[in-house]
């Protein structure tokens, strides 16, 4: 059966509205995806119908939050292919999830002259965590090379790789320049050397089927929000074995197992990190998120969005004086553009007036930006819902770019 | 279109490809650098400041046609002006593209710097603007870095 964008697009009633009199072009999905009704459903059925604190209660309410909160668990584990559902941590985002391991694990392992290996694409979120925790421990920073395509050098990866190597963190899918990782191979050179792998998937998930198990990683973490849930949500998935060895990232109610005024003990995987009362309402829309990606069919959107972006970087060709950062062959649909003469956030707010929605800046990877000797980029990012007539929109709002640059 | 045009006007469009005054003044006493975070803008502006005339300013940096053209035609506007005085424009300044879009634009005493009319109709655009003229009054007072957001 073929993919039906334009029913897809009827699921997400924001697609339907006007921006400056002009049809909305949505081409800003990797920095927050649009949701669909079923999400917003969800999280008002919980809240209308069956709200109450979770874990705690033992009356029917607390039962009914409970049960449908830890079905998004499984829910999540399947999505990812996790072994148990214990080792998935709800968190606020991606963010937090990094955080959480650069502050349990990192602070755990990390002891001076150690090094942590990051590429030099990846979003701050990955990188700014990480050179805190080595500033803090007296350790070292390493940061793998990119080529000019915007692809991971990997040979020079490897070389990073060395005893004193205690973690190496990359991106499935670079933010800003579409690049897909070799998320297999990274993680079987770090395992060969007994490196524990953390992988950010916030641009990966909403775009093809992720398998942890498959890539062999010990840590993956995304954001339901890019994922078209609701904001406020995060997942950490982390092997139990590395999970449970970790001390607790937050501490207070609801991650101990019990607490005198002489000291506490914490609670087993996941609650241990899991402290106060989480996002119920978010969790929940996290679950109808994933069942609305699993109903479309995670290999069916991957395949109709590599169509999208062939249509795009064809169209796009056609514009004089603009060129694309990052053009690896195994690349997600994120497409960041520079054009001569034009700074992108002059591009950004021409795009805006004529309906068409990108992100303009350096999209938190200045380490990146400086690479490429660029302050920043305009960034189209497509997604599940975009159709040609979105790429048409941006084609034609860049040709009154140039026209309104030529004076 | 109309409203685009209105803020990419020629004058702008025009010192957004050739700076005036791009560079540091010779004998220059003042410095200040303004950064704008959220988009990477980044630009210094140096002053020759003499008896509380501005004798010469010139800038350096980085950014969108906006703060680039904003910083340009500013520099124009304060040589030989004193220190108040570009107190007083500033403020006048600000006023304007800060102002109601469907008030009356007022832009007394603004000269060429009415221009950036335009810009009140695209409130995140107005700290492209101004970032200039906080890395000015920076440089006047005290120096440092001015970071707008």
């Amino acid at each position: 059966m073929s993919y039906d964008v334009a029913a897809v697009r009827k699921d997400f009633p924001i697609l339907g509205r006007e921006v400056h009199g002009k049809p909305l072009a949505f081409l800003d999905s990797a920095a927050s995806a649009q949701k669909p009704r079923a999400v917003v459903e969800a999280m008002s059925d919980l809240y209308l119908r069956h709200y109450a604190n979770v874990h705690r209660g033992v009356y029917q309410l607390s039962l009914e939050a409970t049960e449908m909160l830890e079905a998004v668990r499984d829910r999540v584990a399947a999505f990812l292919g996790a072994a148990d559902r214990r080792e998935i941590v709800f968190v606020r985002n991606a963010t937090e999830a990094l955080n959480l391991l650069a502050y349990s694990y990192g602070r755990h392992h990390l002891e001076a002259g150690d090094e942590v290996l990051v590429t030099h694409m990846e979003h701050h979120s990955n990188f700014v965590p990480w050179q805190v925790l080595c500033e803090e421990r007296g350790a070292r920073l390493r940061v793998a090379p990119i080529d000019d395509r915007g692809v991971l050098i990997l040979e020079e990866f490897e070389k990073l790789l060395s005893p004193r190597t205690k973690i190496a963190a990359f991106a499935h899918v670079s933010n800003v320049l579409g690049t897909v990782n070799p998320v297999r191979e990274l993680s079987r050179l770090c395992r060969e050397r007994g490196v524990p792998t953390v992988i950010d998937g916030a641009q990966a998930v909403p775009h093809q089927r992720v398998d942890v198990g498959a890539i062999g990683c010990d840590f993956y973490t995304f954001s339901g929000h890019k994922l078209f849930g609701p904001t406020g949500v995060g997942v950490l998935w982390g092997r139990a074995e590395l999970l449970e060895e970790m001390p607790p990232f937050l501490t207070g109610g609801s991650m101990i197992e019990s607490v005198t005024i002489q000291g506490t003990t914490f609670a087993g995987i996941p609650q241990r990190f899991e402290a106060g009362t989480p996002d119920v309402g978010c969790i929940v829309g996290l679950g109808a998120a994933i069942d609305y990606v699993e109903g479309l069919g995670l290999d069916a959107i991957a395949a109709y969005e590599r169509d999208l972006l062939t249509y795009a970087e064809a169209q796009l060709a056609t514009v004089p004086g603009l060129r694309t950062l990052g053009t690896a062959s195994h690349k997600a649909a994120v497409i960041s553009l520079v054009m001569d003469d034009v700074h992108p956030h002059d591009l950004g707010t021409i795009l805006d007036r004529e309906g068409v929605a990108v992100r303009t800046g350096h999209h938190c990877a200045q380490p990146l930006m400086d690479r490429f000797g660029v302050p920043a980029t305009a960034r189209a990012s497509l997604a599940l819902y975009n159709d040609e007539s979105d790429v048409d929109a941006l084609v034609r709002a860049l040709h009154v770019a140039r026209e309104v640059f030529a004076g | 279109m109309s409203e685009l045009r209105e803020l990419y006007q020629s004058v702008i469009l025009d010192h957004n490809r050739r700076p005036r005054n791009f560079g540091v003044p010779e004998g220059a006493n003042r410095h200040a650098e303004g950064k704008n975070p959220l988009c990477g803008d980044h630009l210094s502006v140096h002053v020759r400041l003499e008896d509380g005339v501005i004798e010469d300013v010139g800038f350096e940096g980085q950014g969108c046609a906006i703060s680039k053209a904003s910083a340009s035609l500013m520099t124009e506007a304060l040589k030989g002006r004193s220190a108040a005085d570009a107190e007083k424009i500033y403020q006048a300044f600000h006023d304007l593209v800060t102002s109601d879009p469907r008030s009356e634009p007022r832009a007394e005493g603004l000269g060429k710097l009415a221009v950036f009319g335009g810009v009140r109709e695209f409130p995140m655009r107005v700290k492209c603007a101004t970032l200039c003229w906080h890395t000015l009054r920076s440089a006047l007072a005290d120096g440092g870095e001015v970071s707008t957001e």
